[in-house]
This record gives C-alpha cells, structure tokens and sequence, in this order.
C-alpha cells in the first residue's frame, strides 16, 4: 500500500494484484469492515490499527488500479504477470495476465511451521490463525486454549483472547534457554525503541497477571486426539504430564514468505539467527533479478512498521529506475524514510536474538512427527533417505513425495533443510532448498485452458 | 471450536453435507463452517485421518473442500455466496 501511494504520488501507472478481498495485508486484515461495523472491538485493538485504517484510505484514494481476489501463479521473465481469483468457481473462473514494467513484490510473511506429533489434529493451528479469523469474521475460540511457542506475536495474541474472554488454560514457552544472555550485548541500542520493548513486558505481565499456569523450558508437546484435539501432552524435565485442551495454538516465529521471490529465481541467503531464507536485496529493494524488487515482511521480517518505510522506498527506487526522478531527488525523497528507518530498526537484531528459534522445535525430536503434513512424510523417513545417500531436498521430494503435495513445500520446506542437515552436520545454507516450480498456486486445468 | 462473537447482521444460506446453514455474508467458507461445527473438512489423501483448515491464510492448503462439485477448493480463501454447495472431500472419492 505504501509503495503504491508514493508511486502514484510520481505519476506512475499502478496495479495492485491481492488474494485478499479487501486492504490490509495480514495485520490490518479487514479493518475497514471493522471499522465500519465493529467499532468498538476495533478501537480496543490500538493506535496501530488507527494508523492503518488511514493507510487503507490514503491508498485507495491513491489512483492505484487495485484488484482484490487476485492471487498470482506465475510470472514469466519478461514480467508477464499470470493470476487468477481466488476465489475461482464454475462461474467466474478468471484467470487473467498482464504486463509490467517493474514488480514489486510484497507478499509478506507466514508463520514458521512447528511440526510437533499430532500437529495435524483439527483443533491444532498456528496462533495467527485465531487473529485472521477475529479480524475477518468475528470468531472467537469456544473451549479451552492452549498456547505455545515463543514471539511477539504469540504475546500479542495471548493477550488478545484475554480480553475477549477467552479461556487459556496454559502458556508453554518453548524460547531457547539463555536467550535473554546472548540477546544482552544488543539491548542497549535496542533501547532505543524502548516503546517496542515496554509493550512487550507489558504484554508478558498481562499474562502472568491473568494467572494462566505459566511453564517455561518445555522440551516436548504432543497433540493428541482422533477426530479432534482432546488433550495436549507436556514434556518437561523428563516428566510429562497432560492438559485437556479444544485448541492448541503454536508459534514459533514468522519467516519470509519465498515462494514468488524463488520461483522468479532471485538469490536468496540464509540468516542464521532467525533460520530462514530471505532474498538478497540492495538498500533500495532491488532483487538479483533485473526490474523486480521487494519490500516488507517477505525480505527480512521485521514488522509493519518497517515494511511500510520499505514499501516508500522501494517505490521512490521504482520511480528513479523508470526515469522519473533523477538520483539525487530519488536520495532527497528517501531522507525522512531513512531517518524512520533507523529509528524502527534499533529493537530488531535484540529481538531476532531473543526469540531465536531453538533447535528442539526446528528438528522434530520425535521421529514419528509428520514433517510433511500433505504426503505424510515422518522425520524418520527423511533422516534414513538422508542416510542412504540424497544430498538435497530435491532428491529427497522424488524419493519420498516430501514436498510434492498441494502446499509445495510451504509447511515442510524449512524443516526438511534442517533435518539434512542436521543429518550432515552442516549448515543448512549448504543444503539449500525446494526448488520452487510454477504455479505457485495450483490451477485447474479449466482455468489452464481459459488462457489465450 | 469456535464461536461468534456478535450477532451477524446480513446472511446468506448454503448447503454443507446437505443440510442448509444461515452464515454471516462476507465471511470465508472455512471460518462460516469453523462455527459449532466439528471443524473436520476432509480427510488425508494418504491415510484417510481427519484434517481442517490450520493456517487460514491460504498457506497451508489443509482447507481444501468440494464447492459446487469441484474438488480442492481453498475454504479459507473463498468468500460464502447463497446457495453454494459444499462437500467434505474423502480419501475414497479422489
Ligand atoms: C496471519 C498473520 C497475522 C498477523 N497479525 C499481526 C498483528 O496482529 N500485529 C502485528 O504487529 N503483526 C502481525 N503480523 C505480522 C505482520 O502482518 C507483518 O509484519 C506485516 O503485515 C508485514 O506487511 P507486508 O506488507 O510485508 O505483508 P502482508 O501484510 O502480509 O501483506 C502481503 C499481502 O500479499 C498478499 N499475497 C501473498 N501472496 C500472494 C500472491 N501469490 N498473489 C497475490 N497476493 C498475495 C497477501 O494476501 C497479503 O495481503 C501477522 C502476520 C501474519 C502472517
Ligand atoms: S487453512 Fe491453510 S490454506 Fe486454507
């Protein structure tokens, strides 16, 4: 949205391709229904979601060509751009390409996938689930809830059923031991957004205050139930004991979003303290691929306040790459966005630190975990296929159908480069990845024969 | 699993396994169906267990669900519209 804006704001022909139906992206999901319709849950939500109904308006008031519904395949070298609606039925199976110029690509963040045995039981989702379904339709867990994980967001959430009521019959941290001493040393400049860290503790105190059993250092959790989640079984110091529960909801970090970028073939690099891939990008946005940039959560994840100046700045690129403004007006343009950059940017190398993902939730201990939830592939069967000899994902995928299935890696890809790795004893950056085919999103051979 | 948390303003009807329900408008099949219900939605192509939507972001692929005789459709993608048809998807039939 604010790449839009500023992008417009030069005169530049603008379309917006989105799968949601409305403007938001994940934080401000649905906010100008919200707004409109639920004022009084939206006003409880915050400044920020203030701020972000006045970036929606700003943004369709912008000239933008805006499509919702529009979830994007494929996009071909010469920036044809190839989507479809998402939501295609017999009907209005549309699907539709165009042409650009340069592509920004902002297709944000998902949560990291917490494979854990029983993971796939209805009644286990990743905590984010639970926010997309309040923001959009008012949905609020009914039953006893669990939470685990480590994370903002894990925080933020918790806090939110909190207050609508929800029951939460138990917190289970699962943060590395020794996270806060090795985050220490980056404290300090992180003070300097003190305002972030303050509403983190708070967040943490309105949970230990709400007097929900609190367990931290848990070393295993088993989902278990047949139809449905009944109860979630804890691990802690070789004891374990069980908890009743109709919700698990886990979190353990969100990672870039690297399907597009992958599938364009743009290089990627492996940030160790947060375990992820993330695209390569100058100061600007700019992508290894000529004419495709990025901007947000699906770069390196730092938040919305953050990907809104990123979003600024790779438009003002955008606009001095297609000859609208020169270099030094492109610079002078970009000063107060860098300044806030700078500002926003002194908390996250202390969070990235202090919420590292600890190795116990990244490599599923118990062999009989589903790492592949689509083709049911267990750990176990990728750890002897790693044994007897593949070397990467992509062999393991013809092996053993790991990575085959409709998400395409999107739920097991992270895991499977661990596991290899971990099996090989090297870095995961050795092993790479997926690779990422088209269509990023499947498409019926219906929709495949509407194309001209 | 879930509940609502307001009074829906505006409904539409659809038909899930048969049987007619009045859900808000404007909402997705997966979080229309995620009320009350017993949350299952298919089941696993390779074992046959019981799977619902997890993700709700269209990431996971876990929501997939019959609309109007076509398969593998992603429920929490795909807004209600009156009088659509949805079916559980199971091992057998696909
Ligand atoms: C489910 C979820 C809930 C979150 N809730 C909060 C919260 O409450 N508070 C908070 O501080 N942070 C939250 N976060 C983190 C926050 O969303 C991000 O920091 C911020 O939204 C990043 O902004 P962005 O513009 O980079 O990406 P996003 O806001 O994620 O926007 C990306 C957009 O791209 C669209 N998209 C993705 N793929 C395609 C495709 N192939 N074709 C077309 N469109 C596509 C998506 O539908 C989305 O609208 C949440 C993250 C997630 C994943
Ligand atoms: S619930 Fe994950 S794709 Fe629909």
């Amino acid at each position: 949205m604010a790449a839009a804006i500023t992008a417009r704001a030069h005169g530049l022909s603008v379309l917006v391709l989105d799968e949601q139906p409305s403007a938001g992206g994940q934080i401000f999901r649905n906010i100008e229904s919200l707004e409109a319709t639920r004022n009084s849950e939206f006003s409880k939500l915050g400044q920020e979601y203030e701020f972000g109904s006045s970036l929606v308006r700003r943004f369709k008031k912008c000239g933008a060509d805006y499509f919702t519904d529009r979830s994007v395949w494929q996009i071909d070298n010469n920036l044809q751009i190839h989507h479809v609606s998402a939501s295609a039925s017999k009907s209005n199976s549309v699907i539709s390409h165009c042409q650009a110029k340069r592509l920004l690509i902002a297709v944000g963040a998902m949560e990291r996938p917490m494979p854990l045995p029983g993971w796939t039981i209805p009644g286990v989702m990743p905590c984010t689930a639970v926010d997309v379904l309040y923001k959009s339709s008012g949905l609020i867990p009914d039953g006893e809830v669990v939470l685990a994980g480590s994370g903002p967001l894990l925080l933020l959430i918790g806090c939110r059923l909190l207050d609508v009521g929800v029951h939460v019959s138990a917190f289970l941290d699962t943060s590395m031991n020794g996270a806060l001493l090795k985050a220490l040393p980056l404290l300090p400049n992180a003070l300097r957004s003190h305002k972030y860290l303050t509403r983190g503790l708070s967040l943490l105190w309105k949970i230990r205050k709400a007097g929900i059993p609190f367990y931290s250092g848990i070393q295993n959790i088993e989902a278990l139930g047949a139809s449905k989640l009944e109860k979630v079984r804890i691990g802690k110091s070789g004891k374990f004991f069980d908890v009743t529960a109709d919700l698990l909801l886990l979190h353990n970090g969100v990672v870039p979003n690297v399907q597009i970028t992958r599938n364009l073939g743009c290089e990627h690099r492996w940030y160790d303290v947060q375990r992820y891939w993330e695209p390569i990008v100058d100061d600007w946005g700019n992508t290894s691929v000529d004419h495709v940039s990025i901007a947000g959560d699906c770069g390196r994840v730092a938040g919305a306040a953050i990907s809104e100046v990123s979003g600024h700045l790779a438009a003002l690129e955008t606009v001095y790459q297609l000859g609208v403004i020169s270099k030094v007006e492109r610079d002078n343009l970009s000063q107060p966005h860098r300044i806030e950059l700078a500002r926003q940017k002194h908390v996250r190398p202390f969070l990235d630190k202090l919420f590292q993902p600890s190795k116990t939730w990244l490599v599923p201990e118990n062999d009989k975990t589903l790492a592949c939830r689509c083709e049911e592939v267990k750990v176990s069967e990728i750890r002897e296929t790693v044994r007897m000899g593949i070397k990467d994902p992509d062999s393991l995928k013809s092996m053993t159908r790991c990575g085959m299935g409709y998400c395409q890696a999107r739920m097991c890809g992270l895991t499977v480069s661990e596991i290899i790795a971990e099996e090989k004893k090297v870095s995961p950056e050795e092993i790479g990845y997926f690779r990422v085919r088209s269509p990023i999103r499947p498409i019926t051979l219906g929709q495949l024969a509407e194309i001209d | 699993m879930f509940k609502k948390q307001y009074e829906s303003h505006e409904t539409v009807s659809i038909i899930f396994e048969g049987k007619n329900l009045d859900v808000e408008i404007g909402q997705t099949v997966a979080s229309a169906l995620l009320v009350g219900g017993d949350m299952v939605f298919r089941s696993s192509v390779v074992s046959g267990q019981p799977r619902a939507p997890y993700c709700m972001m269209g990431v996971c692929f876990e929501c997939l669900i019959e609309i109007d005789g076509i398969p593998n459709q992603l429920a929490c993608m795909i807004p209600v519209r009156e009088a659509m048809k949805i079916k559980r998807q199971q091992k057998n039939k696909e």
